[in-house]
């Protein structure tokens, strides 16, 4: 059996998208920049996806900007506030620790340009107090930028109500909404945020494409220089194949959204139940406020680069937070924010579902992995250690 | 998956020599659960030679393998050539290893040679010193990103 449980990596293209892509290619190739027919089109083509995704955010057509995708998005909206603070003297930014690279590393870069960086923490459960919000936020904060969902461990963050706190007191506000569109209802308005990013290989679209919300009236200045495409914010001939195939894609997804949550939140939750069932391990998460499709744990004693490598074997297609999963000495840094020590960080397995997902599958991932964990356990000196009591267990 | 040689790949999911031996002559375990990796070797020594020897790791694919390939390397041979084992030794019988990964070999050296020193001190033998120093090895990590 193949099962592809890694949807928070990557998607497989909607067959709609797929199609449009190859249409627009075929019979809007033209540049949306030139003045003949062929290129008028494209422009034509290129504003009615511009529509449609302002329609399905909530927002007005001149307030969308395609990109490359999320980590570009976060990187122009965070870059265009802080230039924008910097310029009335306001250098603090206030962001989360479970935030991704594509924030956490544009946040970095503007620290050791002087800015003043505060990282919130999150609870046990992954969620970021607003509380902590409140109070982090000072006369000189520029921005607050808080990812709407986590693409590790799924946590839906309270951005609603820490937009509503950013308005009264004038900050902008940014949302990294790269896990949440087109897996749960998502409205601009009703976050009021400033910025919002995208990216649409998430939700069933090609990759190298996504798109940045922006607000009327907040600040946004160019990462990339050139022609004047994107009202001038962002430079370089537009991906129409791509853009079209988002637009798509995002079409379908929020059609289909409340059938597609309640389904497969109901196969996420069956899974959760059964690989509770397996000893001496955790939910990463909370249990509720987390995305439809996703299923973190950590478990005790054993590794997680070995054990999505036995699991691959079997057919299966996860990811991990462990630190031989990604090179890097340290285990994933969400799950350091929620409290995992590193002995079970290294533990841990994410499997992210989607609506091709069936019940046969949830079935085959409830009965394969507690066996893959048990025997990785079985050759694991931790765990005889655990089992013999010379080491207590943390989970 | 690619990133692995097929030896690697064939050692981590058929690891030789994986389990305990009750009552070893000499056990030795490196690494620590904190960097998500620790290797536990367990010697059976008859005169001078390695009769048996059983490992257990907590790790990933590339420890396992390593473990696997080390005990491989050493059973049935004189103490005297298990403790010149070297890590590049196990990378290159497994047909390397990602220079990021090159760590893994380095804990299946460092584990061999701490239980023929558990072995050299439980049983009061003489031994050299200079043979468990610890040596410079190349620990190499590349940047992080989840590349999502």
């Amino acid at each position: 059996m193949f099962v592809y449980a890694d949807n928070a990596a990557t998607t497989k293209i909607r067959p709609a998208a797929l199609q449009k892509y190859v249409e627009i290619s075929e019979q809007f190739f033209g540049n949306p920049s030139s003045l003949h027919t062929a290129g008028q089109r494209a422009k034509e083509e290129l504003e009615r996806c511009r529509a449609k995704v302002a329609s399905l955010l909530g927002c007005n057509t001149r307030e969308i900007y395609f990109t490359s995708g999320g980590s570009e998005s976060d990187n122009q909206a965070i870059e265009s506030a802080a230039i924008a603070g910097a310029k009335k003297g306001k250098k603090r930014i206030v962001s989360t620790a479970i935030e991704h690279h594509a924030v956490l590393h544009t946040l970095n870069k503007l620290q050791k340009e002087g800015f003043e960086i505060v990282l919130l923490p999150v609870g046990e459960n992954g969620i970021v107090s607003v509380a902590d919000a409140e109070k982090a936020i000072n006369s000189n904060t520029c921005l607050v930028s808080v990812m709407l969902a986590n693409n590790e461990i799924g946590s839906i963050q309270p951005v609603a109500e820490i937009g509503k706190l950013c308005r009264e007191r004038g900050v902008l506000l940014h949302t990294d909404a790269v896990q949440a569109v087109g897996h749960m209802p998502v409205d601009v308005k009703e976050l009021s945020c400033d910025y919002l990013a995208l990216s649409a290989h998430k939700f069933g679209g090609p990759r190298g494409v996504g798109a940045l919300y922006v607000k009327t009236g907040a600040p946004l200045f160019n990462l990339i220089e050139g022609g004047a495409q994107e009202r001038g914010k962002r430079a370089g001939t537009e991906n129409l194949p791509a853009i079209a195939a988002m637009a798509e894609a995002l079409g379908e997804a929020c059609e289909n959204l409340p059938s597609y949550m309640r389904r497969v939140s109901a196969l996420r939750d069956k899974l959760i139940e059964n690989l509770s069932k397996i000893p001496h391990c955790a939910l990463n998460g909370d249990r509720e406020k987390r995305l439809c499709g996703n299923v973190s744990f950590c478990f005790e004693g054993i590794e997680g680069e070995s054990l999505l490598l036995l699991l691959d074997d079997k057919g299966i297609c996860a990811s991990s937070g462990s630190a031989c999963t990604s090179g890097s000495l340290d285990p994933s840094h969400v799950l350091l924010a929620i409290g995992r020590v590193h002995d079970v960080a290294h533990g841990s397995l994410r499997l992210s579902l989607s609506e091709d997902t069936t019940e046969e599958e949830i079935d085959y991932l409830s009965e394969e992995i507690p066996k893959v964990v048990e025997y990785l356990r079985s050759i694991s000196p931790v765990w005889r250690d655990l089992q013999e009591g010379r080491r207590s267990y943390i989970l | 998956m690619s990133l692995y040689s097929e030896k690697v790949m064939d050692h981590f999911k058929h690891p030789r020599n994986v389990g305990v031996i009750e009552n070893a002559d000499g056990i030795g375990e490196v690494g620590n659960a904190k960097c998500g990796d620790i290797m536990k070797i367990y010697l059976k020594i008859e005169g001078d030679i390695i009769a048996d020897v059983k490992f257990e790791t907590f790790g990933c694919g590339s420890a396992i393998a390593s473990s696997s390939m080390a005990t491989e390397l050493i059973k049935g041979k004189p103490l005297k050539d298990a403790l010149t084992l070297t890590n590049k030794a196990v990378a290159e019988a497994l047909d390397g290893l990602p220079a990021y990964k090159m760590h893994c070999s380095v804990l299946a050296e460092e584990a061999i040679r701490a239980a023929i020193l558990d072995y050299y001190k439980k049983n009061n033998l003489p031994y050299d010193p200079e043979l468990f120093k610890e040596r410079d090895h190349e620990h190499e990590h590349e940047g992080s990103g989840d590349g999502e």
